[in-house]
């Protein structure tokens, strides 16, 4: 397991909040955008970034993601170029702990265990396939594990109790939970029943950090997931507020900053 | 004529975690793994239950036409001048297509589990309108996605749709065919599957859909298995062909020959303008073991694992994976698969039609042609049942727009 992740949420529990996780498509609008995004979302307050691996069918993406996906594939974004970039910002300095967010077929189609190794020499800590349940996805969690990264798999309110303990057995670093039934995608409410949620969800998986994400995209939100959770996962409003900067003819790092400075204050109440 | 039939071939069944073999399993995000495990217990439950059963085949002879004629075809064969054809007319079939039986047989499970609400994804609408037709009959609220190039390209069928009372949802996204149109479907269903159930329309997608679907549409060779000893004196046929999409009406006519090795299964793909990428759906060959649509199976996909767009003439075919049994028993070597351009298609749709009087749908004139190429190889006492999955009057305004033929 690397110390990054474990060492970046025991960081925001001690300080009595949650970490923020912050989502970003990866070469979403180009290689060379991300590479800039990542020291300024660090800078910013972020705890985690995740970054998204495109993919040409994204089943569990709503339609912000969707388009991000498809721009960054169509700037040339792959798998292998993802992992060179994060190498690069890791190279200049970059400390926060990132995920790899993937469905399977990339990760598949470029061997699990070559990218397990050049994940980990690129500075990735975790991993998370969407598409890959515990199911289909123990062997890949235990490559993972033995390359040194930290496998997160996702809950949901779906989830059986069997479910959630097995989910926590093969997740390290933390957990991810679904928020609500559906895709990704920014609403205006919180799930009711979230405290209800969470509170199963701990009872299956001990002391693995949880982070809940899904629907969460504004500070007030964040607040209120704060303090339910031990991390809180933003997404598509991120893509979306860089994909409007851009669409503006303004620069997307410095917008998608601004929302992530706001949100992580939130993390702090 | 094969003979009276050895069974000499062991057909692998789907393990409890729905592989057969390396391909298949439940690559799903996991809000899905509990309505699916949901499904699978619900459908083992129903397939035991000789009230349902009952249902079911009352409402495949009295309602959709079951049994179909296993016909023979004189002036094809005699224009071809080799083996003799035999056609299995899923085409006479209420809504013109193979796809109403497993269409009945899931919305019956989904009112069975309570559900009120059935999506459903289609390509060339045969899938759709089954969906929609059962979904009137047992009345539930339906909603059907379809890509905006297939709503193009096969508008009478959309039309159907509406009047039976469905919704019917244009998909914008991706290449804008079928499987951008499950995509969507899968979206829906990820987040309503408390009140609906998700019809899958082919031998695809996660576990349980691949053999429940292979299940529902096994009817079709259990006829033509009594049909065409009836005919032949006993005997069973020796090669049996079906056009091959995701493959639902060609595991449905094999399933029930699959023990008997002499006789020869072969599944038609569409091998659209050319086999350069993008420009075909020919996933045996160039396809290589992938993950889409939640099933591990043989994908038209690039190196970095995205997926191939895809071209057919025939919305039905045009979709980059495959059944993952059909991948397995390829491995097996107990089918192969053979691929024919769009234009062979075309020639084979007039053929038919003018020997038999028969318009077969662009899907079925796939498996029509490679007949045609195949028959004059084959001696006269040797005997091919081509699968007629469905009826082409959805495809007479598209032909007739592709003939410059204003109607």
């Amino acid at each position: 397991m690397s110390g990054r992740l474990g060492a970046a949420f025991g960081r925001a529990r001690a300080e009595g909040r949650a970490a923020l996780v912050a989502f970003v498509e990866a070469g979403d609008p180009s290689l060379a955008v991300t590479g800039r995004l990542l020291p300024a979302l660090q800078a910013a307050g972020a705890d985690v970034i995740e970054l998204g691996i495109p993919f040409s069918d994204p089943i569990a993406d709503g339609p912000v993601i969707q388009r991000a996906s498809q721009r960054a594939l169509g700037a040339g974004a792959t798998l292998a170029k993802v992992l060179d970039a994060a190498a690069a910002a890791r190279g200049e300095g970059l400390s926060v702990p990132l995920v790899a967010f993937s469905y399977a077929n990339p990760i598949l189609a470029f061997g699990v265990a070559a990218f397990a190794r050049r994940a980990a020499e690129a500075g990735i800590d975790g991993v998370l396939v969407t598409d890959l349940p515990p199911e289909e996805g123990e062997a890949a969690a235990a490559t993972f594990v033995s390359s040194g990264l930290d496998p997160v798999f996702l809950l949901a309110p779906s989830s059986t109790p069997a479910r959630i303990r097995r989910a926590a057995r093969l997740s390290s670093g933390f957990v991810y939970l679904v928020s609500r039934p559906g895709v990704t995608g920014a609403r205006n409410d919180l799930p009711e029943g979230l405290p209800d949620l969470v509170a199963r969800v701990r009872a299956g998986i001990g002391r693995t950090p949880l982070a809940v994400g899904f629907g969460i995209s504004s500070p007030e939100q964040v607040r209120a997931v704060s303090r339910e959770a031990d991390g809180v996962v933003v997404g598509s409003a991120i893509v979306r507020t860089m994909e409007e900067a851009v669409a503006a003819g303004r620069d997307p790092v410095p917008a998608a900053a601004r929302l992530v400075s706001s949100l992580a204050a939130a993390t702090r109440g | 004529m094969a003979d009276f039939g050895r069974r000499d071939f062991d057909v692998p069944r789907a393990d409890a975690a729905g592989r057969f073999g390396e391909y298949g399993g439940r690559f799903v995000p996991e809000t899905l793994m509990a309505p699916l495990a949901e499904l699978e217990t619900a459908y083992r439950r129903a397939r035991r239950d000789g009230a349902f059963r009952r249902e079911l085949d009352g409402l495949l002879t009295t309602y959709a036409g079951r049994p179909t004629p296993l016909t023979q075809a004189r002036r094809l064969t005699e224009a071809l001048g080799g083996a003799r054809i035999l056609l299995k007319r899923e085409d006479l079939l209420h809504t013109g297509a193979h796809k109403i039986n497993n269409a009945l047989g899931q919305v019956l499970l989904a009112r069975r589990m309570g559900k009120r609400r059935v999506v459903a994804e289609t390509g060339a609408g045969q899938h759709g309108v089954a969906t929609a037709t059962a979904a009137a009959l047992l009345g539930l609220e339906c909603v059907v996605y379809m890509g905006e190039v297939d709503v193009e390209r096969q508008a009478p069928n959309v039309y159907r749709m509406r009047l039976l009372g469905t919704k019917v949802v244009p998909v914008a996204s991706g290449s804008r065919t079928l499987k951008d149109a499950i995509n969507e479907a899968m979206r829906d269903w990820v987040a309503t599957y408390d009140t609906t159930h998700y019809v899958l329309g082919s031998v695809l997608g996660p576990h349980p859909f691949p053999t429940m679907v292979r299940d529902f549409h096994a009817v079709i060779g259990k006829e033509a298995l009594a049909q065409s000893r009836r005919l032949l004196h006993g005997a069973l046929p020796d090669l049996l062909v079906a056009c091959v999409g995701g493959g639902s009406n060609a595991i449905g006519l094999f399933h029930a020959f699959l023990p008997f090795r002499g006789v020869e299964l072969v599944g038609v793909e569409a091998g659209g303008r050319s086999l350069a990428p993008g420009e075909h759906a020919a996933r045996f060959g160039p396809g290589r073991a992938g993950v889409l649509h939640g099933t591990r199976t043989l994908l038209l996909q690039d190196e970095d694992g995205q997926v191939l767009p895809t071209h057919s003439v025939s919305a039905g075919l045009d979709y980059p994976a495959v059944g993952p049994e059909h991948a397995n028993l390829a491995a097996l070597g107990r089918t192969r698969y053979v691929s024919v351009s769009d234009g062979e298609a075309l020639e084979a749709f007039h053929l038919l039609s003018e020997k038999e009087g028969i318009i077969p749908a662009l899907e079925t004139a796939h498996a029509v042609a490679w007949a045609v190429r195949e028959a004059p190889r084959r001696r006269p006492d040797e005997v091919i049942v081509v699968n007629l999955s469905g009826r082409g009057d959805k495809d007479v305004p598209q032909v007739a727009r592709r003939e410059g033929v204003e109607l």
